[in-house]
């Protein structure tokens, strides 16, 4: 009966709980949040599910192995500090589109940054935590 | 002259992945760039007659004064033509000699890696870049002397190598910091300018130990001089070419180019006579006891090595003078003995002089070499030895002090020397012609050539002295010695005492080999002598100090988490309570503190139940709900003082961490209390006084003066530099970006690290079962 709870709520609550982290890292910017804080709620989310539906089927749900999202988003963040490089400006100095996106706002390559740390903390998390949870 | 010096890298990075190419018969074209460069060299030494020097110079770091800059005056081309002289006839000797050799690519890798690194280190006129080419020599060195890296011994002489010529580089660098500090300037050029400066400077002294323990570790000066016969596990070129003509010089390079800057002082002079003269002495009398061809050159290297440092510490221009001829002969003949007993070797192998006989009939050409090179090595005219040995004599008889015992010993040790040249040069090919020897055949031309024309060189140099007269030697000794007076190398000097010496010391040597053999009684003598040499107490050290490192890590390193815990608290809470009680001024003022909320009050009463909680609850889960709870705690106080990102961050972080500690500590035996009261009472002791140092810490920091522009900069700059107006979130990703990619960078490690380790364990426990 406990499980069934946990389960049904777990459904709902991990959309919403990634839904938040992306919330977080698209708000970093200019309210609380960041990139960081957004990849361990999407990490928890994940590891929520886990608990109520097993490993296995929240390794089915993410198809890909954790350790794959940490190069990515390594690769994320570097691009995004090396473009300045081809309109002659130093490294990491952040781009900025001219045009306001809908919904969202003003978008830099600071938002790239931001995305490469929010996938390899969510690797790293969640790397460390399946990794545990099946040897131990 | 950038492109000559980094070529020996270039060929160095591209010669290894060559593969079958140069394995065979194209093997010899490597030689190729030794020669051309040293083509190139000996086009350069128009550009330095008349006492001239040219300067190359290339940007490298400029902003901390470190420049490739390449020096190029008689002293540095003397050097770089016997690098690449005696190279080109290395590597061609050496694509014989090492022919169907699986990692020959490699072996040429290592030799133009080293030829490169000596160019430079010769060439350079600044510092640092002589201190990283220095290096760089020391560790082609190991490379080539571990090259059988399947025989223990080798592996072994190539880390006594290492370590010796290592703790010399330490030594290097500790000086040229020291000189660099003194003069304002890292050019020894310029150097020359502050001279008087630095002779008068209180750190004289400790810069001329430093420069000398590195020059003697290189040099192979007693009684550092341990590791040069070792080295000669290396395949015989190397031991051509780094550990006689080229490598080994490197330390007497290095004494020669700063003569001029912290030169000519007693102390400096007296050092080097002394160590110098027993070196010579030592090594030359160890030379002759040994069997092994390649034992008794390198003894005689060690020998001749002391005899230039010798030559440097009379420190007089004529010394100076037969210092720089000296080096020229002895790169000369004693390539040329390697290069025959690498032959030797080759054809009959084995390097014992008790079973080497009657060879000439076989092998004629080398023993026309070994002729040369002996008759060279004796001094006796009219080869270019001849002419050095006068040098050394006129020098020896000259100085101040000590005239006539410094003359002794070099009369001595030059009869020793040729008493062992005798035994490598000439020995082998005369006699009887063993049985097992006629199969035995004249090797390859490229083998046999190389010492021929050593050989010759110094026939023609003993006769024609003035070939390199004027355009080597008198720039070599001016930029040692820039006063020095014009003077003429001659074969004949007429009859006089210095002649006299000279029949002295052949007679002598002459005497010694056909009176003297070495027999049984002399072995068990020398054994006995073994256990006082600086390499025994070297090995003994090493010994003694591995059985210390272990009772040290053993101590420090146990393995048991808890006690890397209390270690590492203890020695902080001693180091704080040391700190504040005897620099702080403790005080508080309550009228700084800002008033305590009733909600703050509430929060720090649950903390405070929550710790005692976790500490006394006989439930590991419920001890870890406990610490999940003083995390959130204090994500509240973050609130309280307006930090949400921090506390967000917290909060997140705080989540995670109870579930890692739950899936770990889910699987383990129920809680069992392990540890007696008396521990524990020692812990809460520790944990208290820390806690309380850190809190008197916490508060002192409030008072102290804080730099607040690095703050302003920040806010005030987030939104109109970076557009955004979470100001930490703009400090992440926009002004310390870098720091961020680097954190993510070492996460990604980390994760790969936990990956690993448990994965690994996880088949060790497979393999178990």
């Amino acid at each position: 009966m406990k499980l069934l709870i946990f389960r049904t709520t777990t459904i709902f609550l991990l959309p919403l709980l990634l839904l938040f982290s992306i919330f977080l890292l698209l708000r970093g910017h200019y309210l609380p949040g960041s990139g960081f804080v957004g990849g361990i709620i999407a990490a928890i989310a994940f590891i929520l599910h886990a608990f109520a539906f097993g490993l296995k089927n929240t390794r089915k749900l993410l198809r890909m192995h954790p350790l794959a999202l940490m190069p990515v988003g390594l690769a994320l963040a570097v691009f995004s500090a090396i473009l300045p490089i081809f309109q002659g400006l130093p490294v990491l100095t952040v781009l900025w589109l001219d045009e306001p996106f809908p919904v969202v706002g003003l978008i830099g390559s600071a938002l790239l940054f931001d995305s490469g740390v929010y996938l390899v903390v969510l690797g790293v998390a969640l790397t460390i935590i399946f990794t545990i949870s099946e040897t131990v | 002259m950038l492109l000559a010096v980094m070529s020996g890298f270039i060929l160095a990075s591209i010669v290894p992945f060559s593969g079958k190419l140069l394995r065979g018969r194209w093997s010899f074209m490597t030689t190729a760039l030794p020669g051309a460069l040293f083509v190139y060299f000996l086009t350069l030494i128009p550009s330095i007659a008349n006492n001239q020097v040219r300067l190359f110079s290339y940007q490298w770091v400029p902003s901390m004064g470190i420049n490739f800059d390449f020096l190029v005056d008689g002293l540095s081309l003397l050097f770089a033509l016997m690098i690449t002289g005696i190279g080109t006839l290395v590597f061609l000797f050496t694509s014989a000699y090492m022919k169907g050799d699986a990692y020959l690519g490699r072996f040429y890798g290592y030799l133009s890696l080293f030829m490169g690194a000596m160019l430079g280190m010769v060439l350079s006129d600044n510092i640092f870049t002589l201190f990283v080419f220095w290096e760089l020599t020391s560790i082609s060195s190991f490379f080539l002397i571990g090259f059988n890296n399947e025989s223990k011994a080798s592996r072994k002489s190539a880390l006594v190598a290492l370590a010796i010529t290592g703790l010399g580089g330490f030594f290097l660098l500790a000086a040229f910091a020291l000189l660099g500090n003194i003069t304002g300037t890292y050019s020894i050029r310029e150097m020359i300018g502050s001279a008087d400066i630095l002779k008068a400077h209180p750190s004289y002294l400790l810069v001329m130990v430093c420069l000398f323990i590195a020059a003697f570790s290189k040099s192979a000066q007693y009684p550092l001089h341990f590791w040069l016969p070792g080295a000669m596990k290396a395949p015989t070129p190397v031991s051509t070419y780094l550990h006689s003509a080229t490598m080994v010089k490197a330390g007497i390079y290095l004494l020669a180019r700063f003569t001029p800057v912290l030169g000519n002082v007693p102390a400096w002079n007296h050092t080097l006579t002394i160590v110098g003269g027993f070196t010579m002495l030592y090594a030359a009398f160890h030379s002759i006891f040994k069997k092994d061809l390649k034992e008794i050159l390198a003894y005689s290297t060690i020998s001749a090595l002391g005899m230039l440092v010798f030559l440097l510490g009379l420190g007089t221009s004529e010394a100076l003078l037969a210092m720089v001829v000296y080096i020229v002969v002895h790169a000369l003949y004693k390539a040329s003995l390697f290069l025959i007993t690498g032959i030797i070797d080759h054809e009959t192998g084995t390097r014992d002089i008790n079973k080497l006989s009657g060879l000439r009939k076989v092998m004629m050409p080398v023993s026309i070499a070994g002729l040369l090179a002996m008759i060279s090595n004796s001094g006796i005219p009219p080869t270019f030895g001849f002419v050095g040995k006068d040098l050394i004599y006129a020098s020896t008889l000259e100085s101040e002090i000590l005239a006539l015992s410094l003359t002794t010993i070099a009369v001595v040790t030059n009869m020793l020397l040729l008493y062992a040249g005798i035994l490598t040069g000439v020995k082998p090919f005369t006699g009887v012609l063993p049985e097992s020897f006629k199969e035995v055949h004249l090797p390859d031309w490229r083998m046999w050539l190389p010492p021929l024309v050593l050989g010759i060189a110094g026939l023609i140099l003993g006769l024609f002295p003035v070939f390199i007269e004027g355009g080597i030697v008198m720039p070599a000794l001016h930029s040692m010695y820039p006063m020095a007076p014009p003077f003429h190398l001659m074969l004949w000097h007429g009859f006089n005492l210095i002649l006299g010496l000279s029949a002295v010391t052949i007679l002598g040597g002459l005497l010694l080999y056909f009176l003297f053999k070495p027999g049984l009684r002399h072995q068990t003598w020398m054994a006995k002598l073994y256990g006082s040499s600086p390499e025994h107490i070297a090995l003994l050290f090493s010994r003694k100090f591995r059985v210390f490192a272990a009772v040290w890590t053993r101590l420090f390193q146990n393995g048991y988490l808890r006690i890397y815990v209390l270690m590492i608290i203890s020695f902080l809470t001693v180091l704080l309570a040391y700190k504040s009680f005897t620099q702080v001024a403790f005080y508080i003022n309550p009228a700084k503190i800002s008033p305590l909320t009733s909600t703050e009050l509430v929060v720090m009463f649950i903390l405070i139940a929550t710790v005692l909680y976790a500490v006394y609850t006989p439930s590991r889960l419920a001890a870890i709900a406990a610490m999940g709870v003083i995390g959130y705690c204090i994500c509240l106080i973050y609130v309280f003082y307006s930090a949400p990102d921090l506390a967000m961050t917290q909060f997140a972080i705080d989540t995670l961490t109870v579930i890692l500690f739950v899936l770990v500590l889910y699987r383990l035996p129920k809680y069992i209390n392990y540890s007696s009261w008396l521990i524990r009472v020692r812990d809460g002791l520790i944990s208290l006084i820390f806690g309380t140092l850190i809190s008197i810490l916490a508060l002192e920091v409030l008072y102290e003066p804080t730099n607040k522009e690095t703050t302003r900069f920040f806010t005030d700059n987030a939104y109109t530099l970076a557009k955004g107006k979470n100001v930490v979130n703009v400090i992440l990703v926009d002004f310390r970006g870098m720091d961020t990619i680097v954190e993510i960078t070492v996460l990604t490690i980390a994760a790969m690290g936990v990956f690993a380790l448990l994965k690994l364990q996880l088949n060790k426990y497979d393999q178990e079962l």
